[in-house]
């Protein structure tokens, strides 16, 4: 296994419709790494995630996940390595029964019933969803259904996990237990969010992007500190590092 | 215009379902061959999407009255004949299934009048013919409220024919056809005019969505239209023979039951021997067939004691109030069943 | 008209029955798809002034909800909403209908009579026993029913993809409409202007969103091809269920039930 996981060198995408999204974006995280990243709307957040797993083409650059360089050819290999989470769980969860969804990537990947089983059963485990095995999706809550949509990204071994904007939606116990859950993965974890407070609990380090461009890149404390940079792409320090509008007292 | 399980015969209700499956299974394989996956999610969702767009009303113009849209032409125009017909059909079974919309049997029915004609006529010959492919505003709205009238009389008729060739409903085939033809133009005008509205506000806000549509299956190539013919001399052969059956045996099943077990000539022969063997023969007087008021069909049954409409009505007064008691005991006889079974369930 | 949340609460619980368990609930789908089947087909073969020999086929809605401790109430309010229906279509036969059927004291009853009751008990039993069948089936289970009675996969996958996005969509294309209905006031502004935006963009989000789907299938390594575990099988339970009701079923419809009972009873008969 190489050192460097995600390797990303002057990416560049343009829509059909002319709007240039990503402009130049270099970046490189290493294996192991909580990396967040961050930015207005429309700074190309996600397209830069859908550029992780192959969905999307880049109109030039280049792009390594491990040991290869993402092709037509390793596209299968590298969306196994890399898990991706999509924001809206409903989008993610499109098979009958949750059992049914946490399968569906094992069975893609042709692997025999039984081990199959064993997988979902104990991934399921692993998220805290064992109990929801067989319902459907539709009959579960935000914070159920993103635990789940976890589950079926979970269920692939991924190395790599991508996940995009996780606890949008959620009510605060089920964002504490979910930021509880993936505090405790040992995957290489890449976030965008603009819950700024869980950047700064989960993550070492914090990418902004800007208008298509990497603005910052560094140590999430570093960058929350930098209160010009934060003014310019239209971001602000995360409450837990603001003094208390009530008692006065900072951190 | 659903058709519902009640007003259909099991002959008619079942060659539909014959012609809807085959139709079903032939898109099945052509949609599986010719789109990419991507269409796989998108007919589901566009599915659901009609769905819970014919639950959203509008108030027709000019009447006050309201309406929602029938779905079947702007799916065909969205995602071409094959995968709109399967759409469609999806659609159908969750309404027959959910909500008595139709009915399991007249599903074939539904399924053929309200999928078959919108993407398999109206679409390729008549709304891709006039719209072309790079249609002005009045020009899309010309091409689809004719598409969609077209459409809906050709499904309209369709039920008429399905209802009057099952024999429930005692509407007389003009009458029903003078009921339902003019409500039809009415509808179709309508839907043609929402349809055209959708289609034109998603043409300015995102053209890459109508331009997929017209892509995937170009009509009026030459397997569509062997396809439809075939569909076309099928349906009429098969239509002819359900016609065929519903005037020489009204009752194809009865008919059919009759000559399997020979329970006509049993009864005749052991006429009143055995009670059971009376009651049978007794119901057979009581209802021969459709043409029980005809003196001629009394007197071809022989001696089924059918001797005319009035002299009859008397004579089955006894047989009627026999029926009426033992219906209502055999009503309380099934509920007490159920209840005894819930009581136990609830025990166990 | 229904509204769109009404619909969605009846479909989730219609849906949550399934989940239930119990004899019948346990019984593999396709024999409960088939008994169906037979149960419909044979109710409407009967010709159109037979109205006493249809009661008998109460016992199998009855004894398969019990059974399945379906709700009782909750299955009869269901059929009541569709009974207005089924009386408008059958109204048209005592008018076209006027041939004297039978004659009780001073009342005079024409066949059409007879046949709009008819009609109205078919309703009854046909639509009885196709929710029923979903009560202690379940969407889910029907369609793998379908797909192992031979439905192309293509269309079984479209059913539950459909099937999965209802609540979804229905929940959207609610909101968008009580914001316009919140929005004009109790006018009649409801018109086409405003519906063809609204359901244009109801359109391009759910095509936005069946592309989100398919990234997110391609992402799990989708190829085109659906994998599903069978969970049960076709066993002498089903066998000896599809036969026995089938026979009940051949049986009701030879013989008048009805009128061999009240015969029994009112002593008719020496």
């Amino acid at each position: 296994m190489s050192h460097h996981i995600v390797e990303v060198k002057h990416l560049q995408h343009i829509y059909a419709d002319g709007t240039v999204a990503l402009q130049d974006v270099s970046l490189t995280i290493h294996h192991g790494e909580s990396v967040a990243i961050i930015g207005a709307n429309g700074a190309g957040k996600s397209t830069l995630l859908l550029h992780l797993n192959g969905y999307l083409t880049a109109n030039s650059g280049e792009i390594r996940i491990g040991d290869f360089p993402l092709t037509k050819k390793t596209l299968p290999e590298i969306r196994r390595t890399v898990g991706m989470v999509f924001q809206d769980a409903d989008d993610q969860l499109f098979m009958p029964t949750v059992f049914d969804d946490v399968a569906f990537g094992p069975f893609n990947l042709g692997l025999p019933v039984d081990e199959v089983k064993q997988r979902v059963k104990a991934v399921l485990e692993q998220v805290g969803a064992a109990h929801l095995q067989e319902k459907p999706p539709y009959h579960l809550s935000g914070g159920e259904k993103k635990r789940v949509a976890i589950a079926t990204v979970l269920s692939m071994s991924p190395d790599i996990l991508v996940m995009d904007e996780p606890t949008s939606g959620l009510d605060p116990f089920a964002r504490r237990q979910l930021m509880g859950l993936l505090r405790d993965f040992q995957h290489t974890k890449i976030f965008t969010s603009h819950d700024l407070d869980m950047v700064v609990e989960l993550c070492q380090r914090t990418i902004v992007l800007h208008k298509g461009i990497v603005k910052a890149d560094g140590p999430t404390l570093e960058i929350f500190n930098d209160d010009a940079l934060l003014a310019e792409c239209r971001l602000e320090k995360p409450l837990s590092m603001q003094g208390c509008p009530v008692c006065g007292k900072g951190r | 215009m659903h058709m519902a399980d009640a007003l259909l015969s099991p002959a008619v209700g079942g060659t539909m379902w014959g012609v809807a499956a085959g139709t079903i299974a032939y898109s099945s394989m052509k949609v599986k061959k010719e789109l990419d996956d991507s269409k796989v999610p998108l007919m589901g969702v566009l599915g659901a999407f009609i769905f819970a767009a014919q639950m959203i009303n509008f108030t027709i113009p000019a009447t006050g009255s309201s309406g929602h849209l029938g779905g079947g032409l702007l799916l065909a125009i969205l995602l071409g004949p094959y995968a709109a017909f399967l759409t469609i059909a999806s659609v159908l079974v969750v309404q027959s299934l959910f909500f008595a919309d139709g009915g399991i049997l007249a599903l074939g029915c539904n399924i053929f009048n309200l999928g078959f004609f919108p993407a398999f006529i109206a679409y390729p010959f008549i709304y891709r013919k006039i719209a072309g492919s790079q249609p002005s505003r009045t020009r899309l709205s010309i091409a689809a409220i004719i598409a969609a009238v077209v459409g809906l009389q050709m499904g309209a008729f369709s039920v008429v024919l399905e209802t009057v060739s099952s024999g429930i409903s005692s509407l007389p085939f003009s009458t029903f056809v003078v009921l339902m033809q003019p409500i039809h133009l009415a509808i179709g005008i309508v839907e043609g005019l929402v349809t055209a509205t959708v289609v034109s506000f998603v043409a300015a806000a995102r053209p890459e969505i109508i331009r997929a549509g017209n892509d995937p299956v170009t009509p009026g190539r030459l397997p569509l239209r062997n396809v439809l013919l075939s569909f076309l001399a099928a349906s009429l052969l098969i239509g002819g023979i359900v016609s065929w059956f519903a005037s020489e045996n009204p009752d194809g099943l009865e008919w059919a039951i009759a000559k399997v077990t020979g329970t006509e000539e049993v009864t005749g022969t052991e006429e009143g021997v055995h009670t059971i063997l009376a009651s049978l023969q007794e119901k057979i007087a009581f209802l021969p067939d459709y043409s029980f008021k005809q003196e001629a069909a009394g007197a071809a049954e022989g001696e089924n004691n059918v001797d005319g409409p009035e002299g009859d009505a008397s004579g089955r007064l006894g047989t009627s109030v026999a029926g009426g008691v033992g219906a209502l005991i055999s009503l309380a006889l099934a509920f007490g069943i159920g209840f005894v079974l819930r009581r136990r369930q609830q025990f166990a | 008209m229904r509204s769109i949340d009404g619909a969605v609460l009846d479909l989730k619980r219609l849906d949550l029955l399934a989940t239930g368990d119990s004899v019948i609930h346990r019984l593999d789908a396709r024999a409960k798809v088939l008994t169906t089947l037979v149960f419909i087909v044979t109710v409407v073969s009967f010709n159109r002034y037979e109205f006493t020999a249809l009661f008998p086929f109460f016992i199998y809605p009855v004894v398969t909800a019990s059974l399945g401790n379906l709700p009782g109430g909750y299955i009869v309010r269901k059929i009541i909403m569709v009974i207005p229906f089924a009386f408008v279509v059958g109204m048209l036969n005592p008018i076209f209908d006027r041939e004297l059927f039978v004659r009780i004291g001073p009342f005079a009853i024409t066949g059409g009579w007879i046949s709009c009751a008819s009609i109205i008990l078919r309703t009854v039993l046909t639509v009885g026993a196709a929710f029923i069948l979903v009560g202690v089936t379940g969407f889910l289970s029907v369609c793998e029913a379908l797909e192992r009675l031979g439905t192309p996969r293509t269309f079984t996958v479209q059913l539950l993809f459909l099937y999965r996005y209802i609540f979804v969509l229905t929940e959207e294309g609610a909101r968008a409409s009580r914001a316009r209905e919140l929005r004009s006031c109790g006018r009649k502004g409801l018109g086409l202007a405003s519906f063809g935006p609204l359901i244009g963009h109801l359109l391009i989000r759910t095509w936005l969103r069946a592309e989100r789907i398919h990234m997110a299938m391609l992402a799990r390594g989708f190829t085109g091809e659906f994998h599903s575990r069978q969970v049960s099988g076709f066993g002498w339970r089903e066998l000896f269920y599809v036969a026995g009701w089938s026979a009940v079923f051949v049986v009701l419809r030879m013989e008048n039930g009805a009128q061999w009972m009240g015969r029994l009873v009112t002593g008719v008969l020496s």
